[in-house]
């Protein structure tokens, strides 16, 4: 199929990645409303795996494999 | 105990995103979608690592996500079972030895096979059973989804459309519909793979936290091991005898009934998940898709399993309340999953937990529903209503086949609603059906003298010892009905898995004896030519063209039979 599947994947995780770092980021501190999850920021560390997951799978898509060849 | 959610704008936003891009994917492959084959077959043209996540995600759908960890909780660590000794072994048989014969063939399905290898009746009756099946799974995963989106994502909907009360049941009942249509008749079986492969990372990375955290909570492998007895922490050290484990069976149960029948049965001739392999761009690919999936599969149980031991030894604590079924005293597990979502996750990661869970059910609609669309639009459409027509006409049907599959699960789920034990009595004889069919393909594609009619008359006979013993026997405490011993009773087994393995063995031997004896009776209509590719024997090897010595199927088979034996040694 013409769509390369890495690149929504990559996408939507990056956005989503993003969204929970700065939520991390910003509520850091915030000890009652992590209180339920142990006092771990886990929005922080979800946020920052996903991003890593993200920019993975659009690094390695054909999104960047075509520019290269194209150079 | 407070039991719906309270979701943040962060949570609501994280669902709205996911839902924009299942459907965003839908839209980018439209245009691809120019013949038959493209829209029912994924064109066979998808790389091995996207078929064999689907292959594994297509399987994780509602009764695996909320079914394994209610009995993770109900058996314990036995419920591995179901993946290292009943999903692998099957995977690996499935890749090494029976997929070049499903992808070689050039069979579109299932069914179909059976039709190159036996004869017309044999895949007629396949193609039914399935088809009728697969549109009530879609149903049953869709019941769940709404079932679980009203209590978790109250909205306080209560329209009245045209005289029709609408309530949050059925407003979230037809947006999930609605979504799972648009992209499945958008992109076809590719619009439900690239959803799966979705579906698996959410489910990955969106559960983690929730088993990280609540394992910290119960004080880790220990602490769980101190809150929970003993016989529930071992996958065989209590398998001598059925009284000593809580699953109630033997390791012979184990090893025959799940391991063998049921897992080969599912595994390597449900057309849900071989059409994912079916779906590879080589033969290579294609073998390759259960064993890529086998990989994560062998960790699931991490995901799936232990949030349901978890549950039980903080409820053993007393810091877990579990709800009780409605109007019973019995614990409801299934609301396991959901209860740690609500207890550890907040806003933010819970959103993402809600959408994993949702991706789960909405992906295994989808996958019901494409698995559906192939097999009617060749297995009955075109075999039986209208054969040679064009090429466009087909994929002009498969389309139309979505809303109608669609159309007919929304119904099925309302029945599902009203009628518990309407779903019960059909998924049991949809058991019936299934469990004599492994021994068809087994005979079939190593024997080339069995028959045609033989398979038939097999698949009917293993079908009707499946509902004897079923009707005969009951487990503990169940009174006679859906459960059984609707007959009589002659035997009572200690738990519901045991009687299902049992029946599993029952019909599985009667339908390899049947076809075995009917085989000798009749005469071979196919000549040796017409099975070539079909039949072991007469099919040449297939040369594995992988570049490097460990992407050879038979090197990784080999790997993952290690793993999978080490780690049930670990935690034997």
């Amino acid at each position: 199929m013409g769509l390369d599947i890495k690149i929504p994947i990559g996408l939507m995780f990056t956005i989503l990645g993003l969204i929970l770092t700065i939520l991390g980021i910003v509520t850091a501190g915030d000890t009652e409303m992590y209180e339920q999850a142990l006092g771990y920021n886990i929005n922080l560390f979800s946020g920052i795996i996903m991003l890593v997951f993200g920019c993975f799978m659009l690094f390695t898509s054909q999104l960047f494999k075509k520019k290269k060849t194209e150079e | 105990m407070q039991t719906t959610f309270s979701l943040g704008t962060i949570d609501w936003t994280i669902i709205l995103i996911y839902f924009v891009f299942v459907l965003g994917i839908g839209w980018a492959l439209k245009r691809y979608m120019k013949d038959s084959s493209a829209f029912l077959e994924a064109g066979r043209s998808l790389p091995a690592w996207v078929t064999g996540l689907a292959f594994i995600s297509a399987n994780l759908g509602a009764i695996e996500m909320i079914g394994m960890a209610a009995s993770g909780a109900k058996y314990g660590m036995m419920t591995v079972h179901f993946y290292w000794i009943g999903a692998i072994p099957a995977m690996i048989f499935l890749a090494i030895f029976m997929m070049p014969f499903y992808y070689g063939s050039k069979a579109r399905s299932v069914p179909e096979y059976l039709k190159l290898r036996f004869d017309e009746k044999t895949r007629g009756f396949n193609a039914f059973a399935f088809a009728i099946m697969t549109v009530f799974s879609s149903g049953i995963s869709m019941y769940a989804l709404a079932l679980l989106a009203q209590v978790i994502m109250p909205l306080e909907i209560d329209w009245n459309i045209l005289g029709m009360h609408i309530g949050e049941f059925d407003f979230y009942l037809f947006v999930s519909a609605a979504i799972v249509l648009v992209y499945m008749v958008l992109g076809g079986l590719t619009s439900a793979i690239y959803n799966e492969v979705l579906q698996f990372f959410l489910i990955v990375i969106g559960f983690a936290p929730l088993v990280f955290i609540g394992l910290q909570d119960i004080g880790g492998w220990e602490g769980l091991k101190a809150n929970l007895p003993e016989n529930m922490m071992h996958s065989w050290k209590f398998a001598g005898s059925p009284d000593a484990n809580p699953l109630g069976v033997t390791w012979f149960g184990v090893l025959m009934g799940l391991g063998f029948v049921l897992s080969f049965g599912y595994w390597t001739t449900n057309f849900l998940v071989v059409q994912r392999a079916m779906a590879a761009g080589s033969m290579s690919a294609a073998r390759k898709t259960p064993l890529i999936g086998a990989f994560p599969k062998m960790f699931l149980p991490l995901l799936v399993v232990i949030p349901g031991m978890i549950a039980l030894a903080l409820t053993n604590v007393g810091s877990l309340e579990l709800p009780m079924k409605e109007g019973t005293m019995v614990t409801d597990f299934d609301k396991v999953i959901p209860m740690l979502l609500l207890r550890y996750m907040p806003v933010g990661v819970l959103g993402l937990g809600i959408t994993a869970l949702m991706a789960s059910f909405m992906s295994g609609m989808a996958g019901n529903v494409s698995a559906f669309n192939t097999v009617f639009t060749f297995d009955i459409y075109q075999s039986y209503i209208k054969p040679n027509k064009s090429d466009k006409h087909y994929l002009k049907v498969g389309r139309w086949t979505t809303v109608v599959g669609v159309l007919v699960s929304i119904l099925t789920a309302y029945v599902a609603r009203s009628f518990n034990n309407v779903m019960d009595f059909l998924q049991l004889i949809f058991a019936f059906v299934n469990a004599p069919l492994f021994a068809a393909f087994l005979l079939g594609m190593f024997w080339k003298r069995t028959t045609g009619h033989a398979a038939f008359w097999g698949l009917i006979g293993g079908t009707i010892s499946a509902a004897v013993h079923h009707g005969f026997t009951l487990p503990a405490g169940a009174s006679a009905g859906v459960k059984g011993g609707f007959f009589g009773l002659v035997n009572t087994y200690p738990s519901e898995m045991a009687q299902n393995f049992w029946t599993a063995i029952y019909a599985f031997s009667t339908a390899l004896i049947l076809t075995f004896m009917i085989t000798l009776l009749t005469k071979k209509l196919k000549t040796d030519d017409e099975l070539k590719g079909l039949v072991y024997s007469l099919t040449p090897k297939v040369k594995d063209d992988s570049k490097y010595w460990y992407q050879k199927p038979q090197v990784m088979a080999i790997i993952i039979g290690a793993i999978a034996i080490v780690l049930s040694i670990i935690f034997w």
